[in-house]
């Protein structure tokens, strides 16, 4: 195209089509001075040229006047005059100001830099003439069904979608295409719902299946396949911006392929989409959540984490609601609210309050990481859980008189406890290694940030207690840690090598000395055990975690350990350390503190830390002070009395004490071996709302260190309201979004399942339906679409069955010159789509045609072949893992491929894939050279390229010509044409030719990596070298990669 | 020429196709698919070839980009910014209004100031003072600007590197380099218009996002190439596929797609075709330019440089190379500056393995006339504290006062611009903010910092934001 005018060129597209055929006069005229409507010909003039200074953002307003409402244009402003006077442009300052010669009356003023076209006074000059109509911008008014147009060709449309679309066609003086021909269409709809080519066999199937509902059929089976959740699921992902790793310096990577599942199953049952937003926006609130409703809230949770030495936590918690923000905006509003992170919005009526009323709602939620069981493992726990509680019940059934014996001993357990005392020492920041210590307010300090693997933290405080007899360190829970801590590691276990402490009089700080500790006591003491090898530190030494008297042993080997196996690792726990005298200053006692901490592994840029999570050291004058042994659980319940107690706790105490009776041993052993049976499961981050709200205050330039009001919660005030009465939460945020009467929810979402099948949405920027973005192609089809999707209960499968029979749908995507010229873009979808596909699908299709893929859905990363270096120093900034999946998982979709987002998967990164720094739901489509290379020559495309002739000889026939056609309609779907086949074949025949004379070497090429996938005995090297590279030349077709 | 053009003149698109395929019309390394709206940018509105050469807004000085990326924070107080003071105030602690407000990563703010390390002396006719650690970087000083008055907002390196790199320290926006291929496209037909390299001890902090191409089309993002190996990956064969076979493969490929596109008739087709063609190119051109070996021993010993030994130095003979052969933009990232300790040591290793070839880098593009046009840009992503960390060889990361020095494309040689105070602590003369920074330098490079723009969410997005003024002190 040639260059246009941005202004024209964006925002009318039926305009940019009469300029680029003939000029721009003609566009003037095509306009003509009845047809000027606001929002697609002046609001973006003036939104372009004068809403920074004349918009919403009122600290921006300069004159007092305001040109982006009906009560602002009509307005005097500064100035006096009237800004505009319906009807009469020569009265109206606007217009006086824009036409004006005086340089300082003139508007736009010279210092903006901005002009207006004569083209563009025109229209605002017709626009005034016309009496100066502001009709609300159309995405901020709710959905209502538009009529269904009439259309001369009746014959065509098959749905409303058609009628509309036609309509559109027949102003136009054009006509659809004729319907695509059957390959095509299920080779379109196949890659559409699944992401994959359909196998000849369902062509075959489809092509012999006279009945006329064939196609409804072949729409079921892909509707009903799991892969139609991946292939959505993946869009999704892209808006939720999925990634594996936490982005920045350290990118160490996470467990959040739960929330990928949990995407793919939601799609796959049809959870209808409301229902699928108030999930991922606040599932952990909905009553007895579920461990899938937790999940879904990794969508919030999908923010980048800077743990780099050295930041400041809160300033990254904050980044993160940013990009929670930005993500539903793009995501959820379709709306761009981002800009008012920082001031009010100069287009859109957001304000920056709004935008921070509407942040106050997320902004009450713990950054948690939650265990995850598998069905099978949810399974396996409730089994072992039943058969733990069976043996309890045995004991009770056999002991009646437990309850009495259980009573009697709970008395001598709240006896002769010590009194301790909680200090609060002040952090040394130069003995931390670069972690945090966040004081809590209850004296405890919660380990944030940066997690080095080995450090010795100083920690010093002054206390008056005359007699010091022991120190008590607890570790405890907090929901930012792993699994909810109460130690740091990827299992939320901590380890402490050393417990050291010094003494001084407060007076004189100069007789500083260490303690000697002489004694240690714990509520756990689990036996000695070699480190898992995740914290391996290359030294070569035994080193060990077991009982807390390794933490007194003064050995840089042992540890005490907290970890008490699967199930029960997650729980507070304390220790108690004894002086060889007490410690005792008349004046006070300066103590200073070092907590060990070299359990970790060699590489402090990967999850190798077993730092402390969160704790607190208390003191006390008891004599003979011990770690009490009761589980801090089991102490809570003893403080409530006996009669209040629920069946729950009792079974808690129960649980506790039966192990203290000694003639139990045989069933406390049994219960032992049942809790080694424990799966271990796995974890995901997740939202968890705390019970302390925070404030939350608008910050001057979106700066954390300048908060300025305080805000509520809330919503701006040109969308439609909250309900009456709702409290203020999360979740009446969510279910806010997808309200019924949401203008842009319903609207935002079918609108991307568009572009999905077309290429461009009926609004070509997805990502934004507010003032600036484009005017809707189609925009009554849009309402249409809208209201029906949400009158459809939401269903995204409905949607999509919907738009697959439309006959719009349906055309043939081949295209004449003169339809090129007139529509490049199809804006008009006087053809069918026709278009690259998406990276992921790209590998899919290669795998898909060689017979490789392995359709397992669901499941942690995988690790497909990738160059080792990229994971290396000096390209990555630390040293990455990257286990190249062997067997089977190395031929999983795409979906499933391991994503760190400062090493993206090179070959899904050339075919545009984005990385997941930020939520983005309109892909580039590119066409570069390096996509070439790719397919050419990436290991995985060769291995698809050699499996694919294997099959091909095996399964193809036994003619060079018959299996020139089967595997050409593996990657194609349809038959080759002679030219096509001849062509092959030549290549076939000459390749074979050159590998039998040895003027190749077949070797290489034929060489077949799997022992389970071994050529046929009668091929011989040079046919199987052949045959590869004929299937290569197959997967690097334009058409194989590309939706017809 | 224009991809798209032929649709305009009537033409039968299938004939048409063919013959622009022939002859290779338009397309450069990358193009978009139709139904991109490249024009939503409002920017040299071409639908098909992203890579054509274009018109900026005012006739540049630079027309190529060298940026020496000192990942890690070098310290200005041991290279570039003598500090007598602060050698007599060694072991005291710094006032206390200095440090309001002020934070740091590491260390508590009031730490005691640590003296500089090294020897200073003034170099060249311009009298630069420079530490004992450039004596190669003393020679050409005279070629260069130093701009000891640097300022940024971050102070954690991955947040600081994104700034510098993108104009913003969030996540997702387009990279320096990407805007320049944006704003001015490629010369070169057969290499990309952006090119990464990587050296020294860690890779970048953020990774890709440093040469990401955030909204703008994929097609601007940095391509990393390798000193060693391939240079591009997937660049080789496969292993059995010999150059005939790749020839004849490729041959029937372009053929197939060409039946499909006189069939379908749609012009991406035609883009393919070309993009298989350039890669078939690339396959020879690529290890041709990679291929320092090719270089005279002299230039090798002015670089300090080794053929099959990848360093700093190759990276900088290569990048030489490649701006030679169109390439618009080429970016080395060396990360090896962050001397929290060891400082000493650290940094006579690290000028070991850079002074060198940053020296020879400028000598060598002067004596081939390209100087005058390729703006060499070299700095890290802020300074380091006055302050000491640990006992008395670090230096904690430090925003406020930091030094860079830019050379050739219009920048006037021979200066010294801005200062900090005594303690080297905060600009306090001529400071040059990040976003200064990068005005200036899109204006050497032809751009209005606030009209390079790209509209994304309904908002034209630019480098500098809202921020940035060009700094006219630094212009020849």
């Amino acid at each position: 195209m040639r260059p246009l005018p941005a202004h024209v060129g964006r925002r009318s597209w039926i305009l940019g089509f009469w300029i680029t055929a003939t000029a721009l006069t003609l566009a003037a005229q095509a306009a003509g001075p009845d047809t000027v409507d606001f929002s697609r010909d002046v609001r973006p003039i003036l939104a372009d040229k004068c809403f920074q200074c004349h918009g919403p953002d009122a600290a921006q307003r300069k004159g007092k006047l305001r040109l982006d409402t009906p009560d602002g244009v009509l307005g005097k402003g500064a100035t006096g005059s009237q800004a505009i006077v319906p009807g009469n442009p020569d009265e109206s300052e606007v217009f006086l100001r824009i036409t004006s010669d005086d340089a300082v009356d003139h508007m736009p003023p010279a210092k903006s830099k901005k002009t207006l076209s004569p083209a563009e006074i025109d229209k605002i000059k017709t626009w005034i003439a016309q009496g100066a109509p502001i009709p609300r911008h159309w995405a901020f008014v709710t959905p209502v069904r538009p009529q269904i147009p009439r259309v001369k060709n009746t014959n065509w449309p098959r749905t409303p979608i058609d009628d509309f679309v036609l309509a559109r066609l027949e102003k136009e003086g054009l006509a659809p295409s004729p319907a695509a021909d059957t390959v095509t269409l299920i080779r379109r709809v196949s890659l559409d719902l699944t992401g994959l080519p359909p196998t000849p066999a369902e062509v075959d199937a489809f092509l012999s299946d006279e009945k006329p509902d064939a196609y409804t059929r072949v729409l079921n089976r892909l509707l009903d396949s799991p892969h139609y959740g991946e292939r959505w699921g993946r869009l999704w992902l892209d808006a939720a911006r999925y990634a594996d790793s936490d982005g920045y310096e350290k990118d160490k990577s996470r467990q959040v392929w739960a929330y990928r599942e949990w995407v793919i199953h939601a799609l796959n049952r049809d959870l209808p989409y409301d229902q699928f937003i108030i999930e991922q926006l606040a599932g952990d609130m909905l009553p007895g959540a579920s461990q899938d409703q937790m999940v879904a809230t990794g969508f919030l949770r999908n923010s980048m984490i800077n743990e780099e030495g050295g930041v400041d936590p809160e300033q990254f918690r904050m980044e993160a609601m940013f990009d929670r923000m930005d993500a539903i905006g793009k995501s959820v509003l379709g709306l761009t609210i981002q800009c008012a992170q920082c001031h009010s919005h100069k287009y859109d009526p957001i304000l920056q309050e709004d935008y921070y009323r509407m942040f106050a709602f997320l902004n009450d939620a713990h950054e948690a990481n939650v265990a995850v069981y598998t069905p099978q493992e949810q399974q396996r726990r409730s089994e072992l859980f039943r058969a733990i509680q069976e043996l309890e019940t045995g004991l009770r059934h056999r002991n009646p008189d437990w309850a009495d014996r259980m009573a009697e001993w709970e008395q001598a357990q709240n006896a002769g406890q010590p009194n301790w005392v909680v200090i609060r020492p002040e952090v040394e920041e130069l003995s931390t290694g670069g972690q945090k210590y966040l004081p809590l307010p209850d004296g405890s300090l919660l380990a944030q940030g940066y997690a080095p693997t080995k450090h010795r933290v100083k920690m010093t405080v002054k206390v008056d207690l005359p007699v010091i007899t022991a120190f008590r360190l607890e570790l405890l829970n907090d929901p930012n840690l792993p699994l909810n801590g109460p130690g740091r590691s990827f299992k939320g276990t901590g380890a402490l090598t050393e417990f050291e402490v010094e003494a001084a009089p407060a007076d004189d700080v100069s007789k500083n000395s260490s303690i000697k500790i002489v004694k240690a006591t714990a509520d756990v003491n689990p036996p000695e055990t070699p480190l898992d090898p995740s914290f391996d530190d290359k030294s070569k030494r035994k080193r060990v975690t077991g009982p807390v008297a390794f933490a007194i042993d003064h050995k840089d080997e042992t540890a005490w350990g907290t970890d008490n196996g699967a199930g029960r690792r997650n729980q507070p726990r304390k220790a108690v350390f004894t002086p060889e005298k007490p410690v005792s200053n008349e004046g006070g006692t300066r103590l200073t503190f070092y907590l060990q901490q070299n359990h970790g592994g060699w590489n402090s840029d990967d999850n190798q830390s077993q730092n402390l999570g969160r704790f607190r050291l208390s003191i006390t004058s008891t004599p003979n002070a011990e770690a009490d042994p009761l589980p801090a659980g089991v102490r809570e319940i003893l403080a409530i009395p006996r009669d209040k107690r629920t069946p729950a706790q009792i079974a808690t105490v129960f649980g506790y004490w039966r192990t203290t009776v000694a003639e139990w041993k045989d069933v406390n052993e049994q219960i032992e071996a049942l809790w080694k049976q424990h799966p271990e499961g796995s974890s995901q981050l997740a939202l968890q709302e705390r019970t302390e709200p925070r404030a939350t205050h608008m910050l001057t330039r979106g700066d954390f260190l300048k908060p300025g009001k305080a805000v509520a919660p809330g919503v701006p005030g040109f969308l439609h309201p909250l309900p009456p009465g709702a409290p203020a939460t999360r979740l009446t945020f969510a279910r806010w979004l997808v309200d019924r009467n949401s203008p842009t929810a319903a609207r935002s979402l079918v609108n991307r399942v568009w572009q999905a099948y077309f290429g461009t949405g009926l609004v070509s920027t997805s990502e934004d339906l507010g003032t600036q973005s484009e005017t809707p192609s189609h925009p009554e089809l849009l309402d249409w679409l809208a209201v029906e999707f949400m009158e459809r209960g939401w269903s995204l499968k409905e949607l999509h069955r919907l738009i697959v029979t439309s006959a719009t749908y349906a055309q043939s995507s081949h295209v004449s010159a003169e339809l090129s010229a007139r529509d490049p873009y199809n804006r008009l979808l006087a053809r069918g789509p026709r278009f690259r596909v998406d990276a992921e699908v790209v590998r899919d299709i290669a795998l898909a045609a060689s017979g490789l893929l392995n359709p397992k859905v669901g499941g942690p990363s995988v690790f497909p072949p990738a160059p080792d270096f990229l994971f290396q120093p000096p390209v990555s900034y630390g040293p990455k893992i990257w286990p190249e999946s062997k067997g089977d998982d190395r031929y999983r979709r795409a979906l499933y491929t391991f994503r760190y987002r400062s090493v993206p998967y090179p070959v899904l990164q050339n075919f545009d894939a984005p990385n997941g720094d930020f939520s983005c739901v309109r892909r580039t489509r590119s066409n570069t050279p390096l996509q070439a290379l790719t397919t050419l020559n990436e290991p995985l495309f060769l291995e698809c390229a050699r499996a694919l002739a294997q099959k091909t000889v095996r399964e193809g026939g036994s003619t060079d010509a018959d299996r020139v056609v089967f595997a050409f309609r593996r990657c194609l779907a349809r038959k080759p044409s002679d030219a096509e086949a001849s062509a092959l074949l030549t290549l076939l025949h000459k390749q074979t030719e050159r590998f039998e004379q040895g003027t190749a070497k077949p070797g290489d090429l034929a060489a077949v990596q799997g022992s389970d996938a071994a050529w046929p005995k009668d091929v011989g090297v040079a046919q199987a070298a052949a045959w590869t590279a004929v299937s290569r030349v197959l997967l690097n077709l334009d058409e194989t990669i590309t939706k017809e | 020429m224009n991809c798209q053009d032929h649709i305009y003149r009537n033409a039968d698109a299938k004939l048409v196709a063919r013959r622009w395929f022939l002859q290779q019309c338009g397309v450069g390394v990358g193009s978009l698919a139709l139904g991109q709206l490249f024009a939503e940018a409002g920017y040299g509105a071409t639908a098909g070839d992203a890579f054509a050469a274009r018109s900026p807004h005012h006739t540049p000085k630079a027309k190529r980009v060298i940026f020496l990326f000192m990942a890690g924070a070098p310290s200005h107080l041991e290279l570039f910014d003598n500090k007598p003071t602060l050698a007599r105030l060694d072991g005291t602690l710094p006032p206390p209004d200095l440090l309001k407000g002020y934070r740091a990563a590491f260390i508590n703010p009031s730490s005691k100031l640590l003296g500089p390390k090294f020897k200073f002396a003034k170099h060249g006719d311009s009298g630069a003072e420079l530490s004992e650690l450039l004596p190669h970087l003393a020679k050409v000083v005279d070629d260069i600007a130093i701009v000891r008055s640097m300022t940024t907002d971050a102070f954690n390196h991955a947040p600081g590197q994104i700034l510098m790199n993108t104009g913003t320290q969030q996540f997702g926006r387009p990279s320096f380099g990407s805007w320049v291929t944006y704003g001015l496209g490629s010369e070169s037909k057969d290499l990309p218009g952006f090119v990464v390299f990587s050296s020294g001890k860690k890779g970048p902090s953020g990774g890709n996002s440093n040469w990401g191409s955030g909204f703008l089309p994929t097609v601007y993002q940095g391509v990393q190439f390798r000193g060693a190996g391939d240079p591009v990956l997937y660049l080789s064969n496969p292993p059995g596929v010999d150059q005939e076979l790749q020839h004849d493969s490729l041959e029937t490929i372009q053929q197939l797609n060409r039946m499909r596109l006189d069939a379908v008739g749609d012009p991406e087709i035609a883009t393919r075709i070309n993009s298989f063609e350039m890669a078939f190119r690339m396959q020879s051109s690529a290890p041709e330019v990679m291929d320092i070996g090719r270089e005279p021993k002299h230039i090798l010993d002015l670089y300090g440089a080794v053929p099959g030994k990848p360093s700093f130095a190759n990276n900088c003979l290569l990048a030489r190379r490649l701006i030679e052969r169109g390439v618009r933009f080429v970016e080395l990232f060396h990360e090896a500056w962050d001397q929290h300790g060891n400082l000493v040591n650290d940094l006579k290793h690290n000028c070991q393995d850079t002074d060198q070839a940053c020296a020879a880098l400028v000598t060598d593009l002067k004596q081939r006339g390209l100087l005058e046009d390729t703006l060499v840009i070299w700095g890290g992503e802020f300074g380091r504290t006055p302050m000491v960390q640990g006992g008395n060889d670090g230096r904690d990361h430090h925003p406020n006062a930091f030094t860079m020095w830019l050379a050739g494309g219009g920048i006037k040689p021979g200066i010294t611009l801005g200062e900090s105070d005594e303690l080297g602590f905060q600009a306090v003369k001529n400071p040059v903010h990040v976003h200064d920074l990068h005005a200036t330098l899109l204006h050497l490079l032809g751009f209005d910092h606030t009209r390079l723009t790209y509209r994304f969410q309904g908002r034209d997005f630019r480098l500098t934001d809202v921020f940035g003024r060009v700094v006219k002190e630094l212009l020849a």
